[in-house]
């Protein structure tokens, strides 16, 4: 099988609200960004160019579409689009590859959800009969989900805090992050409940922006000449859609996308983990069969900031740009998608 | 280059879709509609509620009816202090995960409760029908704490 | 006794959503412009092409376009439908004529209506010109020009529709 690496990789900052920034304007300067890291022109400088991102984030029909705009696409490129976290777009972009239809890739994705209100927007993901008209929104699933995990002593609101805490701790550094700052568990806990069991801060913030990156052959990455990371395995596996025929306090798809990527079959120096959750988090840790040993989202998680139909994407760009800066050896993306982490993604990625 | 005045603008998008339910989704929202409530036997003998169409084990379709209980058992809860203009529901309320009596899985829906404080997992909830029913989930209008119910 | 209720066959699931929609950087500033009477389009620093509406990029290039351009009023007919059934939704009475009007000095068209003209003589290449709303109704909106009406003035050759300075056929 063809090895595959990340060569280049950028986020726009999280805001709150884009403002005056339309699609095209949110794309490009991460598109540039990434074509710098490598000397590209363009996206006509690599073989295939796939995004990830949903028009009812912004309400705004084909905004996928628009975005194409950004590439420059004269003469015609080999494009695609996944109504996903961008993270499947590179999934697909890495089965291109390895199929030999494509040597290169670039993915991106983005989101601009300031516009509408994003945790009902995504309750009509859910079952259009028995769920949708309920208007049940993410942050009131999430909490049933945390209920469960309350209930059964699988996690405290301690623990939870303690997520938060770390996540704002380590934002601190990174200047992507929309939320930062130094918070004791005591100062947390004594917030008032949002969605009880939940408290905001367990909550990730609703943010605008975007991502980028390129992947390519080893050999493509060699000849670029820049630091890349292998992506030495990828899995990615769906559970049922309705919540309560899942065991919500276990991620089984991720456990087995972790195995299939083959997680274990080395130390974990890192971990960025996709949990718009403070209880996810652990949830995800203990699916992904991970220890103390291993740094978890050293930049915050999305608890900091949420790029939807970006953070996955941008999950695997964090590990990427951790090898290359040499601060670890190998380590783990994992991106969500869908209703109380339907659906789960794991990359492996290991120096040069 | 002077940089851009912030226009905005405020509208709505409305998709005015109808759906057709099928036999499965049909007999439930039909049952909903008579003040009852069915689930599907799936293969390893679980009876489902809301009906699932195929079986979340094997694929297979689905159609042996069972019809449960209006009472269950509240398996988990949230409290929404703040409601969110499309919910159906304005005061502070509860969405509850509940548990039919001869069901085996359980379903989502509104609970209405005077507080946070009156709710406990495990308690004892009941359908409140709603007035006009018509073959929708919310002929369901929400759940109610039952009496004595708490723990 | 009524008849029993046939079994539920079919639902109506609609959907709204609401949301505040913001204009991109570019488009805002074509927008500012329009409300002051003037069409504005971006230049392409890297293949001069000048595109009306601006949306921050040229789309051939994939690069930021920043090089604000103002454009004619006046315009080339790129193509044209005429309209014999009514739009649900449109006030407008059929038959009316909805173009691609490329304006001077750009090199993209855009849709408009087309009025004070006999349908069936429009053609391409035809020659018209914006009629402006009165100053004081102009807003942030395309709508600010009421519609465009033929010029007389010499066709313009298919091969030089979209490519004409701001200053016209004879510039
Ligand atoms: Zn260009």
């Amino acid at each position: 099988m063809r090895e595959i690496a990340v060569v280049a990789y950028s986020q726009s900052p999280c805001v709150a609200d884009a403002g005056a920034t339309n699609e095209v304007e949110l794309i490009m300067p991460q598109l540039q960004a990434v074509y710098s890291q490598l000397g590209l022109a363009s996206a006509q400088d690599v073989d295939f160019v796939c995004s990830g991102s949903c028009d009812y984030l912004q309400g705004a029909a084909f905004a996928f579409v628009a975005g194409v705009d950004a590439l420059g696409a004269v003469p015609p490129i080999k494009e695609s689009h996944v109504e996903m976290d961008a993270a499947w777009a590179l999934y697909e972009a890495i089965l291109k590859i390895r199929m030999g239809h494509a040597d290169s890739a670039l993915i991106y994705g983005f989101g601009k959800s300031s516009p509408g209100e994003l945790p009902i927007v995504l309750s009509q993901r859910l079952d259009p009969y028995y769920l949708a008209p309920l208007w049940l929104d993410t942050v009131s699933l999430a909490a049933l989900q945390a209920r469960l995990l309350l209930d059964q002593d699988l996690v405290s609101e301690r623990d939870m805090a303690a997520v938060v805490a770390r996540s704002r701790r380590n934002a601190m550094d990174n200047p992507l992050a929309q939320l930062a700052g130094e918070f004791s568990i005591e100062e947390l806990l004594a917030e008032e409940h949002f969605v009880a069991p939940l408290r905001r801060a367990d909550c990730c913030p609703v943010s605008d922006g975007a991502a980028a990156m390129v992947i390519a052959t080893v050999e493509q990455a060699r000849a670029w000449g820049a630091p890349y990371a292998r992506i030495t395995g990828i899995d990615q596996r769906i559970e049922n859609h309705n919540p309560c025929l899942r065991d919500l306090t276990d991620s089984v798809s991720t456990r087995q996308a972790a195995a299939a990527a083959g997680v274990h079959r080395g130390p974990v120096d890192v971990a960025e983990i996709y949990a718009p959750f403070s209880h996810q988090e652990i949830l995800l840790t203990r699916a992904l069969g991970l220890d103390d040993s291993t740094l978890v989202n050293p930049g915050g998680g999305v608890l900091a900031g949420n790029l939807m139909m970006a953070s996955g994407l941008s999950r695997v760009g964090e590990v990427f740009r951790r090898i290359v800066d040499g601060k670890a050896g190998r380590g783990v993306a994992h991106a969500t998608s869908g209703p109380c982490l339907q659906h789960n993604l794991v990359a492996v990625l290991e120096g040069a | 280059m002077v940089a851009a005045e912030l226009l905005s603008q405020h509208f709505e998008l409305g998709f005015t879709y109808t759906r057709s339910t099928g036999p499965v989704v049909g007999k439930f929202l039909t049952g909903l509609r008579e003040g009852r409530v069915y689930g599907v036997r799936g293969s390893d003998g679980r009876v489902l509620v809301p009906p699932a169409e195929y079986d979340p084990l094997t694929g297979a379709a689905l159609g042996e009816f069972v019809e449960v209980g209006q009472q269950g058992r509240l398996l988990s809860w949230c409290w929404v202090s703040e409601p969110r203009e499309a919910h159906h529901l304005q005061q502070p309320f509860a969405w509850a995960m509940v548990q039919l009596d001869g069901a085996d899985v359980a379903m989502i829906h509104y609970l209405e409760a005077p507080s946070a404080e009156a709710i406990r997992s495990g308690a004892r909830v009941g359908i409140s029908w709603a007035a006009e029913r018509e073959g929708f989930i919310t002929d369901i209008r929400c759940f109610t704490l039952l009496e004595g119910a708490a723990p | 006794m009524s008849e029993p209720l046939a079994d539920v066959t079919g639902i109506k699931a609609p959907v709204y959503l609401k949301y505040r929609f913001t204009a991109g950087s570019a488009p805002a500033r074509f927008l500012c412009r329009l409300k002051e009477g003037v069409l504005t389009g971006q230049r392409c620093p890297r293949c001069s092409n000048v595109y009306i509406p601006p949306r921050g990029s040229c789309p051939a290039c994939g690069v930021p376009t920043e090089d604000e351009v103002v454009l004619s009023d006046k315009g080339t007919i790129q193509s044209f439908t005429i309209v014999s059934i009514p739009i649900p939704g449109n006030p407008i009475q059929p038959p009316y004529v909805v173009a691609n009007i490329v304006p001077d000095g750009a090199n993209i068209s855009f849709i408009h209506l087309l009025s004070e003209c006999v349908n069936e003589e429009v053609h391409i290449g035809q020659r018209v010109q914006a009629l402006w709303k009165p100053a004081e109704e102009w807003g942030h909106a395309m709508d600010n020009i009421r519609y465009f009406r033929p010029l007389d003035e010499p066709d313009v050759p298919v091969e030089r529709i979209g490519k004409l300075p701001v200053t016209g056929l004879e510039g």
